[in-house]
């Protein structure tokens, strides 16, 4: 393999794409947490006395709890007194429209590819740019308003529809559920909040773009989404950081309630810096717990993640399954390349009746990545005839890297039907032989290879967004054959 | 077109050709015989490039050009193919997508304009019954549940649409019926003209009686002991191997 091997070492030098940074005047507030730095973050965003309360508890429950250590990822203990819980570009005044954002800010979006000015958009999608602490604008919001779909920032939606928020925040993931989404109900501070109305079926994507620029600051953003009975919503989010020695901070809490005959289809292409290639320093520590709940007859979630960025992954999109003939879907791709470690998976709990879940996770190992997933299906004892298929796949790229897989099940009535497949495959000499004899050079033969793999989760990507996730795949490829 | 040079190469440290030497001219179809661990596949890999397999002494040269001096892909892109004794499974690659990323490397390393989907169809429409083919193969992941002699089709259906100078036929009759074995002699057979040159490489002289081949010639321990015509692959199928052994 020494030609492959060539063409690795000349590719992997091959640079983070979106790790510019951008010079903005910003605020941020001192690196540290206690009581008053949720306070002052609370305050900051105007909230009600409720909120401020919500989060300190959080916060207390926070202090008892430990950091989990049961996953496969190594990284040094987080100091959490050093990261900054609050940052944003500051503003003269209350923004009326987007002309009167940033042009700094303006530009970033459009380095990335997602220009906010309606009129250069992709025409079906709006979207929420959030910036490191906070919401900068969101788009089509008028549009979305004729048919009652609320799509704002978080901390609008705290003003705007404060008995909505009140009612599911916490909901579905509760503020004790784990240590990483106890610390993101004390210090949350911005996301996105998206309700759909009854019988609607939201007439574009939605989609949340987050940015990570100050140095030394967590982000934690909070997504809230609705979808009311027989509505119907498909929302993507991307991620992008600059390129920093230090690691970050990244842990966010999802979630999602569909009521009866609901449909949300949530996709993630997740890019944030990984980390420098060659030395595996810095890179975004992503810990994020994103559940959804099926809470009545006949609704519907899906989850498709496309994970190719950040130096860890933690990460288990998970479906509750109360409703009756309730679905819960999980697509997957993680890639972890250079140093890259990722473990991520799905839970799907089944307590209604012919309930059905679905998982495909295809994980990717290239350089000297460690990629895990981790998966547990629950049949609880009510879930009359509930079925399970979870297929898990594992590619490796080279010999030193590493692939695992933890699928957990857990079955409580006799008349659940569970099917598992996993399998685990090299990008094999042979196949790269091939394809050379037929003239397709290598890099592009990997790409071929690792496309064709992850082609059933794509496949589940809304249109526009199946090709950036392959383009992405290349890019975060390259140089990976060893 | 093809000339090998008192080559001597082996694999993994182990010495299996032991100077061969050998002129294929433009048009002309040399059969290249001999037993398992005779070195067939071994020359046929060392043509084509395949990593692992070292040069110890001799040349092979293409059109004047030193073929050892080319990556595997720029041997493939000037013109050499072999069809594989196993052709690989590459899961969820789609055939169509394979063969017309194959095709467009050719082109874009030739200067020509890469071509599109829907021509592509067309061309491949064509080569398919030429190999009699079913569409639905189309539609499927490269070589992935493909029978045997779906596998060797599949081999001259890539064939026939990179149109290659040099194709390195590698056992491309082992795994085939009689009736498979025809379709994909035929399709050999009418690719042939003055121009292309191929190297058959077979345990059997059932393949040769289809593809007639101008010269064949015996491997044992990696050097060629007899060269002849037909008569040749009648006298092995009669009587064996041992008889050239010294």
């Amino acid at each position: 393999m020494d030609k492959n091997q060539q063409i690795i070492d000349s590719a992997i030098s091959q640079e983070y794409e979106y790790g510019f940074t951008t010079d903005i005047e910003q605020e941020t507030i001192p690196p540290g947490l206690n009581e008053d730095v949720i306070r002052l973050i609370s305050s900051k965003k105007d909230e009600p006395e409720w909120l401020l309360d919500w989060r300190l508890k959080a916060y207390n429950q926070w202090l008892k709890m430990d950091e989990p250590n049961w996953s496969k990822l190594n990284y040094p203990n987080i100091d959490f007194q050093a990261i900054s819980y609050y940052a944003a570009p500051k503003e003269k005044e209350k923004l009326k429209s987007l002309d009167e954002v940033d042009p700094e800010l303006l530009d970033t979006y459009n380095k990335l590819g997602i220009p906010l000015e309606e009129q250069k958009m992709l025409a079906n999608v709006a979207v929420d740019a959030v910036f490191d602490s906070v919401s900068v604008t969101t788009t089509f919001k008028e549009e979305l308003e004729k048919h009652g779909v609320i799509f704002c920032s978080f901390s609008e939606a705290v003003h705007s529809h404060p008995d909505i928020i009140k009612k599911y925040l916490g909901s579905v993931v509760p503020t004790t559920d784990n240590y990483f989404a106890a610390l993101n109900s004390a210090v949350f501070s911005d996301g996105s909040f998206v309700y759909i109305p009854k019988g609607v079926r939201c007439p574009m994507e939605l989609s949340t773009y987050f940015r990570i620029n100050a140095a030394n600051t967590g982000q934690f953003e909070r997504t809230l989404i609705i979808a009311d009975e027989g509505s119907h919503v498909s929302y993507l989010e991307g991620c992008t950081a600059p390129m920093r020695d230090e690691n970050q901070l990244h842990a966010a809490v999802v979630e999602l309630v569909a009521h009866q005959d609901a449909e949300i289809k949530y996709s993630t292409v997740q890019n944030w810096y990984p980390g420098d290639p060659k030395t595996g320093k810095g890179g975004i520590y992503n810990f994020v717990t994103k559940r959804g709940t099926c809470l009545e007859v006949n609704s519907k979630i899906s989850w498709t993640q496309v994970e190719t960025g950040s130096a860890l992954t933690w990460k288990y999109p998970s479906c509750i399954l109360k409703g009756d003939n309730s679905i819960g879907e999980f697509y997957s791709v993680a890639l972890s390349n250079n140093f890259q470690q990722a473990d991520t998976g799905t839970k799907m709990i089944h307590l209604g009746k012919n309930t059905k879940s679905t998982i495909i996770s295809k994980g990717i190992s290239a350089g000297r990545g460690q990629n895990t997933y981790r998966g547990g299906v629950k049949i609880m004892k009510g879930a009359e005839n509930a079925r399970n298929y979870s297929q898990c796949d594992s590619i490796l790229i080279g010999g030193e890297c590493g692939a695992h897989t933890f699928p957990y099940i857990d079955v409580r009535n006799p008349s659940a039907q569970m099917e598992h497949e996993a399998s685990t495959s090299r990008i094999g000499e042979d196949q790269l032989f091939y394809c050379n004899q037929r003239g397709i050079s290598t890099e592009d033969a990997v790409s071929m290879i690792v496309n064709g793999f992850c082609k059933e989760v794509f496949n589940e990507l809304p249109m526009e967004f199946a090709v950036e996730a392959q383009k992405l795949m290349e890019v975060s490829l390259e140089g990976a054959v060893g | 077109m093809l000339k090998i040079e008192n080559l001597h190469a082996g694999v993994d440290g182990k010495q299996i050709l032991n100077g061969i030497s050998l002129t294929v001219n433009p048009g002309e179809l040399h059969a290249i015989m001999g037993r398992n661990g005779s070195g067939k596949s071994t020359l046929a890999n060392v043509i084509t490039g395949r990593d692992n397999y070292e040069v110890t002494s001799g040349s092979v040269t293409y059109n004047g050009i030193d073929l050892l001096d080319m990556s595997p892909e720029d041997r493939a892109l000037s013109g050499v193919f072999m069809s594989f004794q196993y052709p690989v499974v590459i899961p969820g690659v789609n055939n169509t997508y394979f063969l017309r990323a194959a095709l467009n490397a050719k082109l874009k390393h030739q200067g020509l304009k890469e071509i599109n989907a829907a021509d592509f169809m067309r061309l491949i429409r064509e080569k398919l019954k030429l190999v009699n083919m079913d569409e639905k193969y189309l539609s499927r992941a490269v070589n992935d549940g493909f029978s045997g002699g779906e596998k060797k089709r599949n081999e001259i259906l890539q064939m026939l649409t990179l149109e290659p100078a040099l194709s390195i036929l590698d056992e491309t009759d082992s795994g085939l019926d009689i009736d498979a074995l025809k379709i994909v002699a035929e399709g050999v057979n009418n690719f042939r003209n003055s121009e292309r040159s191929f190297v058959a490489i077979t345990h059997y002289q059932r393949l040769l009686d289809y593809m007639k081949p101008d010269h064949i010639h015996v491997l044992i321990d990696g050097k060629i002991v007899k060269s002849g015509d037909m008569t040749l692959a009648h006298q092995l199928e009669e009587k064996g191997y041992s008889w050239l052994e010294s």
